[in-house]
C-alpha cells in the first residue's frame, strides 16, 4: 500500500465549557490515499464538519485538538504554528465551504482573489497568474471568463459563485481538498453540475478530496471510500459501494434505509427511532446503543473499536471475532 | 449529568444554573458594579430608615453644625461622616435622600420611554406601511432635538403657564415627563427592528393561520421575544436619565429645592467649592458617578450576555 | 385547441364526487419589489414586480396528497401561503371546500379546518412559550375545550399522538431536537381537528433518519384522520413517498401536473426530466447523468414564452414566443403538461 497523503490518528477534539469538557471528536482515525476521494457522512452534530475543520486548522474556539495526530505526507500538521499552517492551508490543502460567500471576499474582484492565491503559493508573476486565473475560470465553466474575471462575487449567481470557490480552492494546485457540504446551499439541478465538475477536476489533477456532506447521494456518486460518523466517532469506514449496499454497522444500515428512494414508493420508510445524543450526554459503551435494534449487554458497557466487518471496518460488537454474523 | 436529573429544578436552582448567572459571576467588573449599584439603590430606597439624620427635619437642624468637614478631617464630627452643608445638614443623609429623588425620576422616566417606545415600535414594525412611516418620522424628528433643550422647553412652558406654587408641586412630574418623552425613539427603533425580524418568523405565521388577531399576536407572541434588547437599553438609559435629571437640576430647572436631588446638591455645593468647603459638592458628585457608572456597566454586561453572537 | 386547453386546466380535474377539498383557479401572487419612490424617480425606473406565482390551477381531492415540487424561487412556498390565506392573491381565486377562501377565512368554523406545518423547526415555535401552551393555542382560539382540565387532557392526547410524552408539555422548545420540534408543530396543527394540512417543506431542515420518522408519522396521521395534504418540497424522492398527485413548478407556474406514479414513471416536461436526472443515483447502477445546464432565471424578469426555454434542449422559436398552456399530454392523458414540444410530439425519444 502506498503512503497515504493524509493520515488522521486517534484525533480528539474537545470543547471546554463551564459544564465540563465536551468531547466533539473521539478517537477518529482514517487516511486518504493520493488521488482518493473520501466521503464523510453523518447527521448534524455527528462531527463531520469538525473533522474537516480540524484538518485545515480552522477549529472554532474554544474547540481544540486534545489528542491524536494529523499527518500530511507523513509530516505532522496539527501542532504547527499559525503562520506555517496558513501556508500549508493555501498551498497543500484547499477548502470549499457550504456558503461561497464566506470564502470569497466581497470587496475584491474574483480575479484579484485568484491571482493573489496563486502568486502567494506558486512561482508566478501577476501577469502569468492572471492568465492562469482566466484558464481556471474557464475550466470551472464560467462563461466569458476573460470578462467575468473583473467582476465582484455578488455579481455571480449562487451556482457560479460556488464554481469560483472551486477554482479558488484548486488554483494553487493543492494535494488535498477539504470540501464541507459544497452543494448543500445549491438548487438540485445546480448541485448535479457542481458535483460533476468537482469530480472531473479532482480526477484530472490527481487531487485527493475529503468530501463532507449529509447527502448520501452525493457521496455515492463521488467518493471512493466513505466514513460514517456518529456522535463524534467513525462507526464505519469502507469502499463506498460496500457501505451503501451492504452497510455493516446498524447505524449505517439504518441511515441508508431511511433515505427515501426516488425509484419506488414505499408504504413505510425505515426509520431510526430517537435522536443522536447531545455531546453532553453521550451514552457509555457504544454511543448508538440506545437506538440500536441489535443491542446487547456488551454494547452498553464497552466501547467498540473499528474492526473488520463485511469487507468494511465497523465499530460494532456484532463483528467481534464472530464471522458468523457476517 | 443527565437531562432528566435537571428537568424540573426550582426557580432558584434554575437561575443559578443559567448562562446569564454564569456570565455574571465570572465577570469581576460586573459583580463589583452590581454591588455598588445595590449599595446606591439600597441606600436611596431605605434612606428614611437608615440615614443617620433627616436633612428635611428643620427641628433637628443645628446651624451651629454648619460647614463641618468630613469626620476624618481635623474639625470633623463623627456623627457627620461626610460633613455638613451651610445649613448644618448631614451631607451623607442628603446624598441618600437626593439619590432617592434622582432614582425615582430616572426609573419613572425610563418607564415612560419604554412604554411609549414599545408601543410605537411594535405598531410600526408589525403593522408597517403608513403607520410605520409616520411613527418613525416622528421619532426621527424627536431625535433632532437634544434632551436638555426639550426639557428646558417643557419646563419653560409649564413655568409660564402655571403659578409658582403649582409648578413646584408638579415640577417632579414635569422633569420625569421631559426626560421620558425625549428617550423613547431609541426604544421604538430597537423594538421595531426586532419586530420586523419576529413578524416573519414561522411561529407568527402559524398564529395568523389560526386567525389570532393582530393585537393579540403583537402582545403575546412578538412582545416577549423583543424584550431582551429593551431590557439592555432600559438599563443603559437609567444611567442616562439620572444624569439628565442631575443636569437639569444643576441648571436650576429640575426638581424643586425642597426635594433636592443629587444634581441639586451638586449645584448648591458648587457655590462653596472655592471657599474651601469642597465636601458639599464633591461627595454628591462621587455618588452620582458611582451610581451612573455601575448601572451603565451592568447594562453593558447585559448587552454582551444577551447577544448570542458574542457568546 | 384553445378550448381543449381551457378544459384541460379545469380545476375540478380528478376530484372525487364530494368535490375537492381545495381548488385554485389561475391564482397569482405578485410582490412589489420596487425601490423606494424617491430613488425610483431619480433613477427613472418603473415599478418592479416579482411574479412569485403567476397563474396556477389545481385541485386537491379529499383525503389525498398533492405535492408541489420545484427549485428555490419557483413559487411553491408562496402557493402554500396563498391557500391558507396568509397572502391574498393578486389574481385568480382559491376555493376551500367549495367556498371562496377569503370568505371561509372569516368564519372560525371554517378556519379551524385548515392548518399549516412549516419548514424551520427552530422558527416555527415561539421560544418563550411552553410546549403545552403552543399546542393549546388553537384549542383556546377556537374554543374547542372549555375547562383547563379538558385542554390539558387534549394536549396530552395530542403529544402522545405525535410520539412525545405528555410530560413534555411543561418544557420549552429549546429543550427539543429538530425532529421533536417538528412533532410539536404537527401536534399544534392537529389540535384544531383540521381536515386540510399545508406542509411547507416539513422535513427539509431535518436529518434523513429523522425525516423518515416525520414522513411516517404524517402518513399514519393521514390514514387515521383522513387528512388532505398540500405537500411542498424540493426533494423528489420524498415527494414520491407521500403523494397521490404531483405538480412540478418552475418560475411561478405549473409545468406538469400528474398522478404520482405517472409522473415518476413517464415524466413528460423537459424540466421534470431534468429534475429527475439531477437526483444522485444511490442504487449505484453506474448510470451516467447529464445535468441540465444553466440556472433558474430571476422571477422579476422571466424569459418570454415558455419560462424554461433558455435551458430546454427541445426549445424552438415557438417556445420563445408563446407561453404554453397546461393541456393533457399525448400518450399520458392523465398528465397535464405545459410544453409545446410535448404537444407537437417533438419530445419522442
Amino acid at each position: 500500500m502506498t503512503v497515504p497523503l493524509l493520515e488522521v490518528r486517534n484525533l480528539r477534539v474537545e470543547f471546554p465549557t463551564r459544564r465540563g469538557t465536551l468531547v466533539a471528536l473521539d478517537d477518529v482515525s482514517f487516511s486518504i490515499a493520493p488521488g482518493e476521494v473520501l466521503g464523510v457522512v453523518g447527521e448534524s452534530g455527528a462531527g463531520k464538519s469538525m473533522t474537516g475543520a480540524a484538518i485545515i486548522g480552522l477549529l472554532e474556539p474554544p474547540g481544540r485538538i486534545a489528542g491524536g495526530q494529523i499527518l500530511l505526507n507523513g509530516r505532522r500538521i496539527d501542532n504547527l504554528p499559525y503562520a506555517e499552517l496558513r501556508r500549508i492551508r493555501g498551498r497543500e490543502i484547499g477548502a470549499i465551504f457550504q456558503d461561497p460567500l464566506t470564502t470569497l471576499n466581497p470587496l475584491y474582484t474574483v480575479g484579484r482573489q485568484l491571482v493573489e492565491t496563486m502568486t502567494t503559493h506558486l512561482p508566478l508573476n501577476p501577469a502569468q497568474a492572471r492568465a492562469k486565473a482566466i484558464e481556471w475560470l474557464e475550466l470551472v465553466g464560467i462563461p466569458a471568463a476573460s470578462q467575468r474575471i473583473d467582476s465582484y462575487p455578488h455579481e455571480f449567481s449562487g451556482g457560479m459563485r460556488q464554481r469560483v470557490v472551486i477554482a479558488l480552492a484548486l488554483c494553487a494546485e493543492p494535494k488535498l481538498i477539504v470540501a464541507d457540504e459544497p452543494t448543500t446551499a445549491l438548487d438540485v439541478s445546480i448541485q448535479a453540475q457542481v458535483i460533476a465538475l468537482l469530480k472531473s477536476l479532482a480526477r484530472e489533477k490527481g487531487t485527493s478530496m475529503m468530501l463532507v456532506t449529509h447527502d448520501m447521494g452525493v457521496i455515492a456518486e463521488t467518493a471512493d471510500r466513505v466514513a460514517v460518523m456518529y456522535a463524534g466517532r467513525i462507526v464505519e469506514i469502507g469502499a463506498v459501494r460496500r457501505v451503501v449496499q451492504h452497510a455493516a454497522h446498524p447505524y449505517s444500515s439504518g441511515l441508508m434505509g431511511s433515505i427515501p428512494p426516488v425509484g419506488r414508493r414505499l408504504d413505510r420508510l425505515q426509520q431510526i427511532d430517537g435522536a443522536m445524543p447531545r455531546l453532553s450526554a453521550i451514552p457509555r459503551g457504544c454511543p448508538y446503543n440506545p437506538r440500536c435494534p441489535q443491542v446487547f449487554d456488551r454494547c452498553r458497557v464497552e466501547r467498540p473499536e473499528l474492526m473488520p466487518a463485511e469487507g468494511n471496518l465497523a465499530a460494532c460488537w456484532l463483528y467481534d471475532g464472530a464471522p458468523q454474523h457476517a | 449529568m443527565s437531562d432528566a436529573a435537571l428537568r424540573r429544578p426550582g426557580a432558584l436552582r434554575r437561575m443559578l444554573d443559567s448562562d446569564l448567572w454564569w456570565s455574571f459571576s465570572h465577570s469581576p467588573v460586573t459583580v463589583a458594579s452590581a454591588i455598588v449599584a445595590l449599595v446606591c439603590i439600597g441606600g436611596a430606597v431605605l434612606a428614611p430608615w437608615i440615614a443617620p439624620h433627616n436633612p428635611f427635619d428643620l427641628a433637628s437642624l443645628q446651624l451651629m453644625d454648619a460647614f463641618k468637614p468630613p469626620a476624618w478631617e481635623a474639625d470633623g464630627d463623627p456623627s457627620y461622616l461626610l460633613g455638613t452643608d451651610d445649613q448644618g445638614r448631614d451631607v451623607l443623609s442628603a446624598i441618600m435622600y437626593g439619590a432617592r429623588v434622582s432614582l425615582l425620576v430616572g426609573f419613572c422616566a425610563v418607564l415612560l420611554s419604554v412604554t411609549i417606545g414599545i408601543t410605537a415600535g411594535l405598531a410600526a414594525g408589525y403593522l408597517g406601511g403608513t403607520v410605520d412611516a409616520v411613527l418613525m418620522r416622528i421619532a426621527d424628528i424627536k431625535l433632532t432635538f437634544p434632551t436638555i433643550l426639550i426639557a428646558l422647553l417643557i419646563d419653560g412652558v409649564v413655568r409660564a403657564a402655571l403659578p409658582r406654587e403649582v409648578h413646584d408641586q408638579i415640577a417632579l412630574y414635569v422633569v420625569i415627563f421631559a426626560i421620558g418623552i425625549s428617550n423613547w425613539p431609541s426604544f421604538a427603533r430597537t423594538v421595531r427592528g426586532s419586530t420586523l425580524v419576529e413578524r416573519n418568523k414561522e411561529y407568527v405565521q402559524a398564529a395568523r393561520v389560526i386567525g389570532i388577531s393582530r393585537a393579540r399576536i403583537m402582545v403575546s407572541h412578538v412582545l416577549p421575544n423583543v424584550l431582551g434588547p429593551v431590557l439592555v437599553i432600559a438599563t443603559l438609559n437609567l444611567g442616562f436619565a439620572v444624569l439628565a435629571e442631575a443636569t437639569l437640576s444643576f441648571l436650576g430647572v429640575g426638581v424643586p429645592p425642597t426635594q433636592p436631588s443629587l444634581g441639586t446638591l451638586i449645584r448648591i455645593g458648587n457655590d462653596f467649592l472655592f471657599s474651601g468647603e469642597w465636601w458639599i459638592t464633591i461627595f454628591p458628585g462621587i455618588a452620582l458617578i458611582l451610581l451612573v457608572l455601575s448601572v451603565n456597566l451592568l447594562g453593558d454586561w447585559l448587552r454582551d450576555a444577551l447577544n448570542p453572537k458574542l457568546r | 385547441m384553445r378550448d381543449v386547453a381551457i378544459q384541460g386546466v379545469s380545476p375540478t380535474f380528478g376530484s372525487t364526487g364530494a368535490g375537492p377539498m381545495l381548488e385554485t383557479h389561475d391564482v397569482a401572487r405578485h410582490f412589489d419589489v420596487s425601490r423606494p419612490l424617491v430613488q425610483r424617480l431619480m433613477a427613472g425606473e418603473g415599478r418592479r414586480l416579482l411574479r412569485a406565482v403567476d397563474g396556477v390551477s389545481f385541485a386537491i381531492a379529499r383525503g389525498t396528497t398533492l405535492s408541489l415540487v420545484g427549485e428555490s424561487g419557483c413559487g411553491k412556498s408562496t402557493v402554500a401561503r396563498l391557500v391558507v390565506g396568509l397572502y391574498p392573491p393578486s389574481r385568480g381565486g382559491v376555493t376551500f371546500d367549495g367556498q371562496d377562501l377569503a370568505q371561509a377565512r372569516r368564519e372560525a368554523a371554517q378556519r379551524r379546518r385548515m392548518q399549516m406545518i412549516f419548514q424551520d423547526p427552530y422558527a416555527s415555535l415561539n421560544p418563550r412559550w411552553r410546549v403545552a401552551d403552543i399546542i393549546a393555542e388553537p384549542i383556546r382560539a377556537f374554543g374547542l375545550a372549555q375547562t383547563r382540565a379538558q385542554i390539558e387532557a387534549r394536549v396530552a392526547e395530542l403529544l402522545t399522538q405525535v410520539g412525545l410524552s405528555p410530560l413534555d408539555g411543561q418544557k420549552f422548545p429549546h429543550e427539543f431536537s429538530g425532529g421533536q420540534r417538528q412533532r410539536i408543530s404537527i401536534a399544534r396543527a392537529l389540535s384544531s381537528n383540521p381536515e386540510f394540512l399545508v406542509c411547507d417543506e416539513p422535513t427539509s431542515a431535518l436529518d434523513v433518519s429523522v425525516q423518515a420518522q416525520i414522513l411516517n408519522l404524517m402518513k399514519d396521521l393521514q390514514a387515521r384522520l383522513g387528512l388532505t395534504y398540500l405537500f411542498i418540497s424540493h426533494n423528489l424522492a420524498v415527494v414520491r413517498q407521500v403523494s397521490d398527485r404531483v405538480g412540478v413548478m418552475y418560475l411561478g407556474r405549473l409545468v406538469e401536473l400528474a398522478p404520482a406514479e405517472t409522473l415518476f414513471e413517464t415524466p413528460r416536461h423537459p424540466y421534470t426530466k431534468a429534475l429527475m436526472e439531477a437526483i444522485p443515483d444511490l442504487e449505484m447502477t453506474g448510470r451516467q447523468r447529464i445535468p441540465v445546464g444553466g440556472e433558474v432565471p430571476s422571477p422579476i424578469d422571466p424569459p418570454s414564452g415558455c419560462p424554461f426555454h433558455p435551458r430546454c434542449p427541445l426549445a424552438n422559436d415557438r417556445c420563445k414566443a408563446e407561453r404554453p398552456e397546461m393541456i393533457p399530454a399525448r400518450g399520458t392523458p392523465q398528465t397535464l403538461v405545459a410544453c409545446h414540444a410535448v404537444e407537437e410530439g417533438r419530445d419522442a425519444a
